[in-house]
C-alpha cells in the first residue's frame, strides 16, 4: 500500500523543477568555469583556458576588494542587528498594551520588497530634498551626500540594512524568550544572583540554538545582498558599495566575460553551501532538542 | 523604536504625494495635500500596466505551483521513510540561500541558449519565471509546511487506506482539508516573495515578462530622476505587503528560520 515509489512519485516534480533550476547551472557554471568566454571579443566563443580563470580570481584586486567590503559589512550589520535585536527583544518580552500592534508594525520591513527598501532610502538620502541630507546638515553641519563621499555611503548601506533586518532578529528573539521557562530565572533572582548574572548564566545559553539559527540566516542574507544596495547607490561612488553580489553582476551583465564570471559564482556558491552546512546542522540539533 | 520603523515608509508616501516644485522645497515631514498625478501618469502607461499584470500573473501562478508541489512533497516526506532526506532538506536549504547573483549567470546562458524549443527560448518569459522562483520558495514552503504535516496524525491517513481510499483521495479529502490554514500562510507569503524578487526578473527579461520591481528600478537608471513617480510605484509595490501582513505576521518568523523559532 506504502510503496516507496509512491512517495517519491510525489516528491518527483519538485526534485525535478529544483535540480533544472538549482543543480544544473551549478554544473554548467562548472564547465564554463574553465573556458574564456566573452560575447563581445574578437571570436565571441568559448576558449578553453583551464583553470586560469580561477587564477585570476585568487589576485584580482576588484574581486577582493568586493569580498572584503562584503564581510566587512556583513560582520557589521550582523553584530549590530543581533546586539539592538536582542535588547529590544528583552524590553517587549513583558506583557504590555498594544504588543501585537507592535509587532505587527516590526514585521512590516521584511515584507517589503529589497527593491522598495532601496527606493525608498534613496528618496530619503537623496541630496535636494531628502530628509537626511537636509537636517544632518542644518543640525549638525554635517555635509552628507551618499552620491560623492565613499563612507557615507558605505555607512548608509549599513544603517539601511539595519533598519530592514533588526524587527527580523528582534521577533525571532521574542520568540524564543517567549518560549523559554520562568522558574530557573525566578529561582536564580530569588537566591541572589542579579540581573546581569541571570542573563549570562541563564537567558543566554538557553537562547544558544535561536541565536546561531539567526546568525546564520542573517549572515547568509547579508552576504548576497544586491538589490537595495543596487537601488540605493548602484554600488558606488566609485566601488565604494560594489558588494560580491553586484560584482558579479558587473562582470556577467556588464562586462559579459562570462568563463571569469562562472569562476566567481562558483567560489560564492562554495561559500554559501559551507555556511548552509553549518546552519543544516544547528537547524537539525534545534529540531533534535525539541523532541 | 516604532516611529524609526515606520519613519521611511512614510517618507515613500509623503514624496510620492508631492510635485516637484513642493518637493525641492524646504523639505518637511507634514503633507496636506496629495498630488494623484504620480499614481495616475504611471498607471496609465502601457508598459507599467503590463510590469504590474506580469508581477500578478508571475506571483499567482508560482504561489499557487509552489503550494501544490509543497503539499506533494512534504506529504512524502512526511509520510515515507525516503533514503536520503536529510541530504534532500540540506539541499533545499542550499537553494533558498544561495546568493542569487551566483546563479544569473548560469540560469542567462541555459535560458537564451539551452532551452530552446525552435526559436522560443524561455528568456523574457513569463512562464520562465514562474518556473524560476520554485528555486527559492518551494525550499521555503517545504520547510514551512513540514512541521505542519508532521503534525496531522498519520492515523487518519491509516484509517482512510483501511476503508479503501486511494493516495489521491487522501490528499485531498483529509491532508489539505487539515493543513488548509498552513497552505494559506504558504500561498501568501510565497506569493510576496515572488511579487518582491527583482534579480532574477532584471537579468532574465528584457520587455514582455518585466515585473514591477524592475520597472521601479528603471526610475533610476533609465528614466532619470522623476523621483515623485519613482516614490508612487514604489508605494504601489508594498501595498500587497501591507495588506497581507496582519494575516500572516504570526508565521513570518518561522518561515524565514525555516521552522526552527516557532511562536
Amino acid at each position: 500500500m506504502r510503496s516507496n515509489r509512491m512517495g517519491w512519485g510525489l516528491l518527483a516534480p519538485t526534485l525535478i523543477i529544483l535540480g533544472i533550476m538549482g543543480l544544473l547551472p551549478f554544473f554548467y557554471v562548472l564547465v564554463v568555469g574553465f573556458f574564456d568566454w566573452n560575447v563581445v571579443s574578437a571570436t565571441g566563443k568559448p576558449i578553453w583556458t583551464g583553470a586560469n580563470n580561477f587564477r585570476r580570481l585568487v589576485f584580482d584586486p576588484n574581486f577582493l576588494g568586493a569580498m572584503s567590503r562584503t564581510l566587512l559589512f556583513t560582520v557589521t550589520v550582523v553584530v549590530s542587528e543581533l546586539v539592538l535585536g536582542f535588547v529590544l527583544a528583552q524590553a517587549l518580552v513583558k506583557e504590555f498594551p498594544g504588543k501585537s500592534f507592535f509587532r505587527t508594525i516590526h514585521a512590516l520591513p521584511l515584507m517589503v520588497a529589497p527593491i522598495a527598501v532601496g527606493a525608498t532610502w534613496r528618496l530619503m538620502t537623496v541630496p535636494g530634498f531628502g530628509i537626511a541630507p537636509y537636517y544632518l546638515d542644518r543640525w549638525f553641519g554635517i555635509d552628507y551626500n551618499i552620491g560623492r563621499y565613499a563612507e557615507h555611503a558605505f555607512a548608509t548601506t549599513i544603517l539601511m540594512d539595519v533598519w530592514h533586518w533588526t524587527p527580523f532578529v528582534t521577533l525571532t528573539m521574542l520568540a524564543g524568550l517567549s518560549a523559554l521557562p520562568k522558574e530557573p530565572m525566578e529561582q536564580a533572582l530569588v537566591d541572589g544572583a542579579n540581573r546581569w548574572q541571570v542573563l549570562r548564566h541563564l537567558t543566554l545559553p538557553m537562547m544558544m540554538p535561536v541565536i546561531i539559527t539567526t546568525t546564520f540566516i542573517r549572515l547568509m542574507d547579508a552576504l548576497r545582498v544586491v538589490d537595495e544596495v543596487y537601488l540605493l547607490t548602484g554600488g558606488g561612488p566609485g566601488d565604494s558599495t560594489r558588494f560580491i553580489g553586484i560584482h558579479i553582476w558587473r562582470v556577467v551583465m556588464t562586462w559579459t566575460d562570462y568563463g571569469y564570471g562562472s569562476a566567481v559564482s562558483l567560489l560564492v556558491y562554495y561559500f554559501t553551501l559551507v555556511l548552509c552546512w553549518l546552519l543544516f546542522i544547528a537547524l537539525t540539533q534545534i529540531g533534535r532538542q525539541q523532541e | 523604536m516604532t516611529l524609526i520603523t515606520l519613519l521611511p515608509i512614510y517618507w515613500l508616501f509623503v514624496v510620492s504625494a508631492r510635485t516637484r516644485v513642493e518637493l525641492f522645497g524646504r523639505p518637511t515631514l507634514l503633507q496636506t495635500s496629495f498630488y494623484i498625478d504620480n499614481y495616475l501618469k504611471p498607471l496609465s502607461t502601457p508598459a507599467f500596466q503590463r510590469y504590474l499584470t506580469n508581477s500578478l500573473i508571475v506571483a499567482t501562478s508560482n504561489a499557487l505551483l509552489v503550494a501544490v508541489l509543497a503539499v506533494l512533497a512534504t506529504y512524502a516526506l512526511s509520510r515515507w521513510k525516503l533514503g536520503g532526506s536529510d541530504s534532500i532538506f540540506f539541499w533545499l536549504i542550499t537553494n533558498r540561500m544561495a546568493p542569487a547573483a551566483a546563479f544569473i549567470l548560469p540560469l542567462y546562458l541555459l535560458f537564451t541558449r539551452a532551452f530552446r524549443l525552435g526559436d522560443a527560448t524561455l528568456y523574457d518569459t513569463r512562464i520562465g519565471l514562474i518556473l524560476l522562483y520554485c528555486l527559492f520558495n518551494l525550499p521555503f514552503a517545504i520547510w514551512l509546511m513540514k512541521g505542519m504535516m508532521d503534525g496531522i496524525p498519520i492515523e487518519l491517513d491509516e484509517a482512510a487506506f483501511v476503508d479503501g481510499a486511494s493516495t489521491w483521495t487522501v490528499l485531498t479529502r483529509i491532508i489539505v482539508p487539515l493543513a488548509g490554514p498552513g497552505i494559506a500562510v504558504t500561498v501568501i507569503l510565497s506569493w510576496v516573495f515572488a511579487w518582491n524578487e527583482y534579480l532574477f526578473a532584471a537579468s532574465l527579461t528584457s520587455v514582455q515578462a518585466r515585473t514591477i520591481t524592475t520597472g521601479l528600478a528603471e526610475f533610476v537608471t533609465v528614466t532619470g530622476t522623476n523621483w515623485g513617480e519613482m516614490a508612487a510605484v514604489s508605494f504601489i509595490s508594498l501595498l500587497p505587503a501591507l495588506i497581507f501582513l496582519a494575516f500572516v505576521q504570526r508565521y513570518i518568523v518561522m518561515g524565514l528560520t525555516f521552522g526552527a523559532v516557532k511562536e
